[in-house]
């Protein structure tokens, strides 16, 4: 691999979620690593990616990467530039195809935590809490999150489920006023992707990234992960998604140079096809 | 038939009147003269925020984020200031770290989103500090201040159902009484004052947003007390010209307060970026005690005036670079988000 090939583990996460959109759909996006996965697909396959903000902004052509998903990179080229009411209530209507969240854990169900580490009432750690990552969990079609994946973020109970995934069972979301027919879609880490198991709502493994064994990923989850027969492995990022990545979308590496100097991951692999949406 | 509660979270209610003691209140309360409102920031502080208040601040905690009334606020040592953290950023994190809040209802706080965690805000609330009342999401709070704008005592929504932060909110679940499923009522949200900075506005208080208009549409009508902050100041002909671009009208204005670059160093759409290295000192010395009070003593108690607060972040010539890094990537051919127009 030549130099210019080698990438971190933000950038090949960047490159593994942001393949899971479809062109022509919707996605609300949460702050950090999902904004990058988003405007790159913007920029790569999904050039009719409608991105929109919580704050307001609709259908920007994002230049550089927004610090905040309030700020003004979120509303430039847009075709509306407008308020948090408007938008939420565009995603409860049922307008918004995908959401993409970061989370600090989450569990077998793709329910996750942005709360706290620790006892709610004296916890270790105080995490921002929901910001908008409830709402666009709850009224989004396919929930889709970016995290590290590790025994400690990957639990069977978490310290505080701040936004739902499939609660506890399939029909979970239904059940408790959710609307129907939403939940989570994919988990992107630096170890693989993984989707859910239709008939118990459980996070299954759907690939592993290039140099990664299924046993990594198993020993890297805190719970009984479904594997099936046949895992695919992720194509690593292509010279164009880098150059991308690096000289337009997050040229200051406020993101994605968190991950810089890891050792760099190589295999042959083949690409992972997301499901299609219904149509 | 009465209607069937299902589940009540724990949080504590805040901001709440009934609508009718609401509406006396207003009547009371809120003049309909269109008249001359432009005063100072210090005067309009002292005069509209009271120790114990429920504050809002507009904007997007540090997108269009009035940052001349937080360091008015930090100056007048206000004190036990409930905030509604409605994505609180670096306006919260200032007012935390100047000692004036005792407690936030928690939709986003004590984070700086791609920055990472806030320290100061951090130490305050796992050390009890401050404390918390309860936990909403960020359309959660924008219905409740939808709620009040609308002079309704809640929302009907289908966000947090089955999720803590349901349970940690002042909201309940009820049985829907038309189709029977189970449907989330946020309470209206009546803050005692919110803070907004404006692009422009006249001097009666009708005001222009350029860009998105985040939750200060709805929450401009569900505080009792608004003040605004404005970049410019501008003829009442030009709010008429263009009525259609008024978002905020005089009659819910409190206070009008002149205050160039008076979001800085938030981010203000089209006029200027976010001042990163500025943020960065913050976050920085925000690790110790020491080094928050001698922020607040060099950029806060030992400023007299906003002029001199500019100058110490870097004058003319770093508000350029703010603003030419505000128009990267916006079309050539035209004005950023109409920005320059006025």
């Amino acid at each position: 691999m030549s130099e210019d090939s080698a990438y971190n583990s933000f950038e090949l996460m960047a490159c593994a979620a942001s393949r899971v959109f479809e062109d022509k759909r919707s996605v609300l996006v949460g702050t950090g690593l999902p904004i990058v996965c988003a405007v790159l697909a913007q920029k790569t396959h999904a050039p009719n990616l409608l991105i929109v903000f919580e704050a307001g902004g609709v259908g920007a052509q994002i230049p550089v990467i927004p610090i905040s998903v309030g700020d003004s990179r979120t509303a430039c080229r847009a075709v509306m530039a407008t308020g948090m009411d408007y938008v939420m209530s565009t995603a409860q209507l049922g307008y918004i195809d995908y959401c993409m969240l970061g989370a600090a854990q989450i569990d077998p169900y793709g329910n996750i935590n942005t709360t706290v580490i620790g006892p709610y009432a004296k916890p270790k750690v105080r995490l921002p809490g929901s910001g908008g990552g409830n709402d666009l969990g709850s009224l989004c079609w396919h929930q889709i999150v970016t995290m590290q994946q590790d025994t400690r973020k990957f639990v069977e109970k978490l310290d505080f489920l701040t936004t739902p995934g499939y609660l506890g069972s399939p029909q979970g979301r239904e059940n408790a006023g959710l609307p129907r027919g939403t939940g989570p879609y994919r988990v992107v880490t630096q170890l693989g992707v993984m989707g859910f198991e239709p008939s118990s709502g459980r996070m299954k493994l759907l690939a592993t990234h290039p140099g990664v064994s299924v046993a990594q990923v198993r020993a890297s989850t805190g719970f009984q992960l479904v594997i099936p027969d046949e895992v695919a492995v992720t194509e690593p990022p292509s010279a164009e998604e880098l150059s991308i990545l690096r000289t337009e979308i997050d040229p200051t590496g406020i993101v994605l140079g968190r991950g810089r100097g890891e050792q760099e991951p190589s295999a042959r692999a083949i690409a992972v096809k997301p499901t299609p949406l219904p149509d | 038939m009465s209607l069937k509660i299902l589940d009540r979270g724990s949080g504590e209610l805040l901001g709440w009147h009934e609508p009718d003691e609401q509406r006396s209140w207003i009547l009371a309360n809120k003049s309909r003269e269109m008249k001359d409102k432009r005063t100072t920031v210090s005067a309009a502080i002292a005069s509209f925020v009271q120790d114990g208040n429920l504050i809002a601040m507009g904007g997007f905690g540090h997108d269009r984020v009035s940052m001349v009334s937080v360091y008015e606020m930090i100056r007048q040592k206000k004190r036990h200031l409930v905030l509604a953290g409605k994505t609180a950023v670096h306006d919260s994190d200032l007012l935390i770290a100047g000692g004036c809040v005792d407690k936030v209802e928690v939709a986003y706080a004590f984070g700086h989103e791609l920055r990472g965690l806030s320290p100061a805000s951090r130490r305050a609330v796992e050390s009890g500090q401050v404390k918390i009342s309860g936990e909403i999401s960020n359309a959660g709070f924008q219905w409740r201040f939808k709620a009040a704008a609308m002079g309704l005592p809640f929302m009907p929504c289908r966000v947090m159902i089955g999720s803590d932060t349901f349970n940690h909110s002042s909201s309940v679940v009820i049985e829907d009484p038309f189709n029977s499923g189970p449907i989330c009522l946020v309470p209206a949200c009546y803050p005692d004052v919110a803070i907004i900075h404006v692009h422009r506005c006249d001097i009666y208080g009708n005001c222009q947003i350029d860009g998105i208009t985040i939750e200060d549409f709805e929450l401009a009508r569900a505080a009792r007390r608004l003040i605004i902050t404005t970049e410019k100041i501008i003829p009442n002909d030009m709010i008429r010209d263009e009525p259609c671009r008024t978002s905020i009208p005089f009659f819910l204005v409190d206070a009008v307060v002149d205050a160039p670059y008076g979001c800085h160093p938030g981010n203000m759409p089209g006029l200027y970026y976010f001042d990163e290295d500025h943020i960065a000192e913050w976050l920085s010395v925000s690790r110790t005690s020491e080094g928050v009070e001698s922020y607040l003593a060099k950029y806060v108690y030992g400023v007299k005036d906003s002029d001199s607060y500019l100058k110490l972040v870097g004058g003319v010539e770093k508000m350029k670079r703010l603003k030419d890094l505000e128009l990267i990537g916006n079309h050539p051919s035209g004005p950023a988000q109409r920005c320059e127009t006025a």
